[in-house]
């Protein structure tokens, strides 16, 4: 297979075999004895638009699911608003450009096959799996596409690719958060399936989330023991960003941007309060945003108690009560580093995220490497907190007795 | 100190590479623009495959004596190797990592004789 380089000329490496691509991780993975740690992914992702034919079908609207087949069959247009956007640097990043050259074999369907190729080789034992493209849904004008979509795409997901990953892979669904009512029919439709861990607002949107027409949605998903996440993402399209001119800005902003929007407006509103047994997640922006958000909070609340009537405590108080997924870890300053992992009490309430096969993705030995933490911390990090949070069980006898012994 | 033939002079033409097991490392042999290199194929970064990526010109930005920019531009006499794992990228004359040279991947002597290439380490 041949890469473009610079000024057009090529240059010629193998096809993609995720598993060779990875396998430096796996030597990481046995030096660390990885197979005796239960490791639990909670950001994976697939590229479900390539399967779009798989998917379209099981879109409810008629009209839509003619526009969107049409569309589909001819090969043109795009069904979501879509940036531009360099996440492969160029090919530096091989696995995007030679992922289509990637053999699968016949049996499961390619992306749980592809999938358990790195779960083996990063030492993964579960993961929750995200959409990719989907993750933008928030940000088209036609809520009844939304909606749409992600039905058919919750259906595909839940019948057709989670039955057939032996239980390692779960999900939390993706709303049609532009429509209140139809997200609560998301939550009562999928709720109980199985591999349904919790659902997840795609974060980029600008939408209140306090307004009171959420509130039955929350409820819901409170109600059935299930987690609401809240995975960030990219968009050069929005307002503040469109003076940004390189995607590395566009994405180091991005992320935190959203999230911290959401969770600023989530505390304030004293959503915390009104839902105590809802474990809230926060995915996908790092962690260098809490420790500037819970300060600035908290600075507020203090001068302005009265702008904030809902709350028992300061909003610092709210966010440790919270979960945060690990990736990607800003590791360029171990002490401020450390103060952040105190500052969310990490070991309780840090989870491991790979985010693979995206360009950023984190190895467990993210975690394994930093010298501050304890033996308990890392392990709990690593799978622990998420195997308490998703009700996982340890796949061998060797990761429950350090599971016990670490808890 | 060991020497390793890593591959026949024939074999390795100018723009190839070959990774090779060395004793307890794994390493990166390039033939580029006539010189031969070689360096560990771990990334400092996370571990990655560091000598198995694209291999491409850094990217440089002019700017002009008024201070404006000229633009992007590909260098005439700096090329890199990119781990194909995040894209940290390595000077290929050096094996600093370019975004902080002080981190430099370890380097090999290499040597060609008798139609072989050879690995000192």
């Amino acid at each position: 297979m041949d890469l473009i380089s610079d000024r057009g000329n090529r240059i010629t490496v193998e096809e993609l075999n995720t598993s060779n691509l990875l396998k430096h991780a796996r030597e990481q993975a046995d030096r660390f004895g990885l197979d005796d740690i239960l490791v639990v992914d909670v950001d994976s992702h697939h590229y479900e638009m390539e399967h779009l034919d798989e998917v379209l079908p099981f879109v409810e609207n008629d009209v839509l699911k003619q526009l969107l087949m049409s569309n589909r069959a001819k090969g043109r247009g795009s069904l979501l608003p879509s940036e531009t956007s360099f996440q492969d640097m160029g090919g530096r990043i091989t696995r995007y450009p030679l992922r289509h050259s990637e053999k699968t074999g016949p049996g499961k369907h390619r992306d749980v096959q592809l999938g358990n190729r790195w779960m083996d080789a990063l030492g993964v034992d579960y993961a929750c799996l995200f959409p990719t493209q989907m993750l933008h849904v928030g940000l088209t004008t036609q809520p009844d596409l939304e909606n749409n979509l992600c039905w058919a795409y919750n259906r595909w997901l839940t019948e057709k690719i989670l039955p057939e990953t032996d239980d390692r892979f779960f999900s939390m669904l993706c709303l049609p958060f532009n429509d209140p009512d139809a997200s609560l029919r998301h939550v009562e439709t999928f709720g109980g399936r199985k591999g349904v861990k919790g659902f997840c607002v795609t974060a980029i949107r600008t939408l209140p989330v306090h307004h009171n027409s959420y509130m039955k949605v929350y409820r819901a998903i409170e109600e059935r023991g299930l987690a609401l996440s809240f995975h960030s993402g990219t968009n050069s399209a929005e307002p503040l960003f469109k003076s940004l001119n390189r995607f590395a800005t566009v994405h180091a902003l991005g992320f935190p941007m959203y999230n911290i929007l959401h969770m600023a407006n989530w505390v304030t509103n004293a959503l915390g309060e009104r839902f105590p047994k809802l474990p809230v997640i926060w995915i996908e922006a790092g962690l260098a945003w809490i420790p500037f958000l819970m300060q600035r909070l908290d600075h507020e609340y203090m001068l302005r108690t009265s702008e904030y009537p809902g709350l028992r405590k300061p909003p610092s108080d709210y966010m440790r009560d919270m979960y945060y997924s690990s990736q990607p870890m800003e590791v360029t300053d171990m002490i401020q580093l450390e103060s952040t992992f105190r500052m969310i009490n990490a070991e309780t309430q840090l989870l491991y995220a790979s985010d693979y096969p995206h360009w950023d993705f984190d190895v467990p030995s993210s975690v394994l490497n930093l010298p501050f933490l304890s033996e308990r911390a890392k392990h709990n990090i690593l799978g622990g907190n998420a195997a308490r949070l998703f009700d996982l069980k340890p796949r061998t006898a060797a990761q429950k007795k350090n599971l016990e012994l670490h808890s | 100190m060991p020497e390793t033939c890593v591959a026949k002079s024939d074999d390795l033409k100018d723009g190839d590479r070959v990774i090779v097991r060395i004793g307890r490392d794994e390493v990166g042999v390039f033939r580029h623009n006539g010189s031969l290199r070689a360096y560990s194929n771990y990334c400092l970064h996370a571990g990655g495959p560091a000598c198995e990526g694209l291999i491409i010109a850094k990217v440089e930005e002019r700017i002009l004596p008024d201070k404006t920019s000229d633009g992007l531009y590909f260098s005439k006499d700096e090329n890199h190797f990119v781990c194909p794992w995040h894209g940290y990228e390595y000077d290929l004359k050096t094996g600093e990592c370019v975004g902080n040279r002080k981190l430099k991947l370890r380097s090999y002597e290499v040597i060609e004789r008798g139609g072989d290439i050879i690995v000192v380490s």
